[in-house]
């Protein structure tokens, strides 16, 4: 295919609306064209969207594009909304690259190893335990699935990794609420991200001074991580610890609900998350140099979004995509992105995810969604997909 | 013949290899790769062929000798 300067479709930032169906069906219709399309920032500036598997995974394994976010070009969905720069945020090392992304990232690796996230299947087993003890002792009947167990088990189990108290839960899960909503005005971010910063700078603190055996305690110890940047890497892993697996647990449990015949299937987590897609808007990059995606010509300077669902709905790798449908093979998925930057915490999600169905099902075989489900408050304002809320009965 | 290489400078500790072939593939102490079998024979290849796909940072290598 030639390189080419075509006027490519300019689609709205929020494509994902109420009433209609997500992914967005516009997805199939840039897939059918080049697989590009243009989208217009709510910042008022243009970024590209990649909706092709094979775009999406050539893009995110390309030398020549760049995750910091202070790069020329890097999308901004609103003046404060997106990734942070490593100026902001020192230690947020999403939105870093290479040496400074390698040295942070090698510094966390071992802390989630197959060996180690085994290690933890206990832990996450007497957590979503707890969770459900809880749904059940009050004798209703009745629970909001999201703040009762969805989020309730990844807030509690990557507070008790990181040594965060799990009782602060509704703390950081209200600031982090603030922090991955897109329209969040400005100053209640910031206020946001100082509140979480203070907290975690006053834990830091007590374990510099007491050591435990939690890994902010190891990252003190490491050497590895300057103390600038540890309060950073804190928040980083406590948020994208809870936030991104609650959506994952909401929306699939509402799945599987509507799809009892798979309940117990080991191939549910692969499927629910590559169907699921609610990282759909997280990766962005920065282009360094001219490269060419899909056969379209995009110039040093510009930007991209890489298209989370577009890549995991793309008929071309995953047949009939739109249909949940654990039979398939999910495998080449980039639910957790590709490349260098790959989730860091994608074994402890699929350990939360799996124990999270096993328990509540086996726990509550009656559970339904007490609400039509074209009524549930979904993410449509999220940096992630998911539900707000979502009331269930047994 | 296949024979696995892997390149432990450009591991990222995603453990995608792990997950697709646990006989070929582990994790050092600090998450890195380590190859537990070079030569993979019979459905060890499949496996191979998966996570040298998997693999987020192309760390992995089959010659086909």
């Amino acid at each position: 295919m030639s390189t080419v300067e075509t006027n490519p479709p300019v689609a709205p930032y929020f494509m994902r609306q109420p009433g209609k169906p997500f992914p967005p069906p516009e997805y199939a219709d840039f897939r059918k064209l080049n697989g590009l399309a243009q989208v217009a920032l709510p910042s008022g500036g243009r970024a590209w969207l990649i909706t092709r598997h094979e775009d999406v995974r050539a893009v995110l394994t390309d030398p020549r594009i760049s995750s910091d976010p202070s790069r020329e070009g890097f999308p901004r969905p609103t003046a404060t909304a997106g990734v942070p720069t490593p100026h902001e945020v020192p230690g947020w090392f999403v939105g870093s690259d290479a040496p400074d992304h390698t040295r942070l990232r090698k510094a966390l690796i071992s802390e989630f190893t197959i060996r180690r996230m085994k290690a933890i299947q206990g832990t996450v087993e007497e957590i979503v335990d707890g969770c459900i003890d809880r749904m059940l002792a009050d004798g209703k009947r009745e629970a909001d699935l999201v703040n009762d167990f969805a989020l309730a088990v990844p807030s509690l189990v990557i507070a008790t990794m990181l040594g965060v108290p799990p009782a602060d839960r509704k703390f950081f899960e209200a600031q982090s609420k603030v922090l991955v909503t897109i329209s969040s005005e400005d100053e209640k971010r910031a206020d946001a991200s100082r509140q979480v910063h203070r907290y975690l700078n006053r834990l830091i603190a007590l374990r510099r001074k007491r050591p435990a055996d939690d890994m902010i305690s190891r990252l003190v110890a490491s050497g590895q991580v300057t103390d600038r940047e540890i309060p950073g890497v804190a928040m980083l892993l406590l948020i994208a610890g809870h936030e991104t697996t609650a959506n994952n647990i909401s929306l699939g449990a509402v799945t599987l609900m509507q799809n009892p015949q798979w309940i117990g299937d080991p191939r549910i987590v692969e499927e629910l998350l590559r169907y699921h897609s609610v990282a759909d808007l997280v990766l962005m990059r920065a282009v360094l140099e001219d490269i060419e995606i899909g056969g379209q010509l995009v110039r040093k300077g510009e930007g991209l979004v890489l298209l989370v669902a577009g890549a995991n709905h793309d008929d071309a790798v995953f047949e009939r995509a739109g249909e949940f449908d654990p039979s398939r093979s999910a495998q080449g998925h980039v639910a957790f992105g590709y490349g260098v930057h790959q989730c860091l915490g994608q074994n402890l999600v699929r350990i939360e995810m799996e124990v999270a169905y096993r328990k509540l099902f086996e726990r509550i075989p009656t559970l339904e969604v007490a609400a039509p489900i074209a009524t549930l408050p979904y993410k449509y304002d999220g940096v992630l997909f998911g539900l707000h809320n979502l009331p269930v009965r047994w | 013949m296949v024979r696995i290489s892997v390149d432990t400078g450009t591991c990222v500790g995603a453990a995608q290899c792990v997950l697709a072939a646990e006989e070929l593939f582990d994790q050092d102490d600090d998450g890195i790769v380590t190859l537990l079998n070079a030569n993979p024979e019979g459905e060890a290849v499949k496996a191979a062929r998966v996570a040298a796909e998997s693999c987020p940072s192309r760390s992995i290598t089959l010659h086909e000798d």
